[in-house]
């Protein structure tokens, strides 16, 4: 430093600052990849581990059989077959009524003290812990209603467990559409009805399925609730079929039917004493994490693919 | 300016498509109108200008009732329709069937994500409109008088969004016109388009004063001047002068109407 003048220049200043927050943020972005690379070594090491115990098991034999003592003979068909069956009840009662929840808090409800209150709760149930819905379910569904521990039972518990997922999830994709469409509709001479069947649930309708599929992925691992309300784990038949050959051809029989379910023999297995079932669980374990990545990767191109059409 | 010239003895006046009666509006406690008398002259075009915040869009969107989708609002005073000559404040009249008499042009192009023809359709299959032989006719009508048929024609199919910004805008106001309207309502129909397109626009409200009554709301004096028979100056939530467009900007009445045209303020 020859010029005295020169040595306290704010720009020198500066650029010592900027060269400290290029480190700090170099050494940020290096502390996060190193964090992701280790979540994602630990999952692959749980999930190379299963595959490794499970793989064997995976032959269509397991699909089509039922459960036995003899951890060889044993396969997954009563729990695929429930889960199926279950997640089709769950959905059936949690569409329509998360759907319209959202719908109405959207468009309809006035804003006011009662519509907060329903608003709060209704997200803080999305974080209420799922045992606490299998202990109402046995209360209300199993007990009180006389349902029993019946897929119908079931559905309607998980159908509750995710009913908020639906509601917040079209509540958001609702918000997501813009008040200019809905001006638009009005304008002509659309009623409230019109405008929410023909422009707001169309244009919603990207983000309301990406939470329906998100839900049921979640209520397809769920597991503590089935056993609160008593799912079985050892059953050697079908539910009755939803088709038959004479009048009236529908039967709903199935629904009262006793059932079990993939994340239930998964348990069951692994909690078994003898080693020879581990096999079975890690297979287990492996069809349900397969069907969930195949939900959740629906969501993501379902959310992709629709909001491309999308100009706004 | 509104006499009683012409009034006849059931109040109808021929030469009006509709008047405003002392009308206020409030926002909650807030006053954003303050006794409007405000006549909108048939078949003649009527502009509203004043500095941002005057309350000239707020006006507008009474007479469509569209401050009716928002809580919070209240309604003071009469807009009266003629020739029939209801009150479209009035608590027992429907806003929706005041929607399907009055239509309305918004700021930004904002047709919906279907096809051009469904865009112009869709306010015709609202009233029942089902045959597409009469669906095709009253369509191409409407894009005719929007001056938007040319462009379009060929690609009827085609998703509006696919539309450059003046030609959305066009297909906004053939939307409003295939449902034959008594008065349309512009809001600023041009501030977001170039001069090009801002340009044709103005050509086609001046053709479209021939079928239907136009109330528009601009920023832009010169416009105001070109496209409008009548202006209004509002200011403050008041409205300050009405009268023919000629005569308010080369004789004002009013000293903050002079003021504001010679860009002393707003």
């Amino acid at each position: 430093m020859t010029n005295p003048a020169t040595t306290d220049r704010l720009s020198d200043r500066a650029a010592a600052r900027i060269r400290w927050a290029r480190q700090l943020e170099r050494g940020f972005v290096l502390a996060a990849w190193a964090l992701l690379g280790l979540l994602a070594a630990v999952f692959l090491a749980l999930f190379a581990g299963v595959l490794q115990t499970g793989w064997e098991r995976l032959q269509p034999d397991f699909f089509l059989t039922f459960a036995s003592r003899r951890a060889a003979q044993a396969g997954i068909l009563a729990a695929w077959v429930g889960t199926l069956v279950v997640m089709a009840v769950t959905a059936v009662v949690a569409i329509p009524l998360g759907v319209a929840a959202g719908v109405y808090l959207e468009e309809y409800a006035r804003p006011g003290r009662l519509t907060t209150l329903i608003e709060v709760n209704i997200v803080n149930l999305a974080g209420v812990p799922s045992i606490v819905y299998g202990l109402l379910a046995l209360g209300l569904f199993v007990r009180l209603l006389g349902l029993g521990a019946s897929i119908l039972t079931a559905g309607l518990t998980l159908g509750l467990l995710i009913l908020p997922i639906v509601v917040v999830a079209t509540r958001e994709a609702i918000r997501m559409v813009p008040q200019s469409i809905r001006e638009a509709s009005y304008a002509v001479g659309a009623t409230r009805w019109q405008t929410v069947w023909q422009h707001v649930l169309p244009a919603a309708l990207p983000g309301i399925l990406t939470g329906i599929i998100i839900g049921l992925a979640r209520a397809i691992g769920e597991t503590a609730p089935l056993v609160t309300i008593g799912a079985v784990t050892f059953i050697a038949f079908l539910p009755p079929a939803p088709f038959s050959p004479e009048a009236p051809f529908l039967s709903f029989d199935w629904l009262w039917a006793p059932f079990t379910a993939l994340p239930i023999v998964t348990f069951d297995w692994t909690s078994r004493p003898n080693p020879a079932f581990r096999p079975n669980a890690a297979a287990a374990a492996l069809v349900l994490t397969f069907l969930t990545v195949v939900m959740n990767a629906t969501a993501v191109w379902l959310r992709y693919r629709l909001r491309r059409r999308q100009l706004w | 300016m509104n006499g009683a010239h012409g009034q006849l003895a059931n109040g109808h006046k021929p030469y009006l498509t509709a008047e405003t009666r002392n009308l206020s509006f409030f926002y909650g406690d807030k006053a954003a109108l303050r006794e409007v008398n405000l006549p909108v002259h048939a078949q003649r075009a009527t502009a509203l200008i004043g500095p941002s915040g005057c309350g000239k869009s707020t006006l507008l969107r009474c007479f469509n009732r569209m401050h009716d989708l928002y809580p919070g609002h209240r309604y003071q005073g009469e807009i009266r329709l003629y020739p029939d000559d209801i009150n479209l404040l009035a608590p027992e009249t429907d806003p929706i069937l005041v929607r399907s008499r009055i239509g309305m042009v918004f700021q930004k192009p904002n047709p919906f994500p279907k096809s051009v023809f469904e865009n112009v359709a869709y306010g015709l299959r609202l009233r029942g409109i089902r045959q597409t032989a009469e669906l095709e006719a009253r369509v191409e009508r409407a894009l005719r008088d929007a001056a938007l048929w040319d462009e379009v024609k060929d690609r009827l199919k085609d998703s509006a969004y696919a539309l450059s910004g003046g030609q959305q805008q066009r297909l906004c106001i053939a939307r409003a016109l295939a449902v034959e309207p008594e008065l349309l309502l512009f809001d600023e129909p041009t501030s977001a388009l170039d001069p090009l397109a801002t340009a044709s626009i103005e050509e086609l409200l001046c053709s479209l004063k021939r079928h239907v009554t136009v109330l528009i709301v601009t920023h832009n004096l010169q416009q105001a001047a070109r496209v409008a028979e009548f202006t209004a100056f509002m200011y403050l939530g008041e409205l300050v002068e009405f009268g023919p467009t000629e005569l308010l900007f080369n004789a004002p009445s009013q000293k903050r109407t002079e003021d504001y045209l010679a860009g002393r303020f707003g």
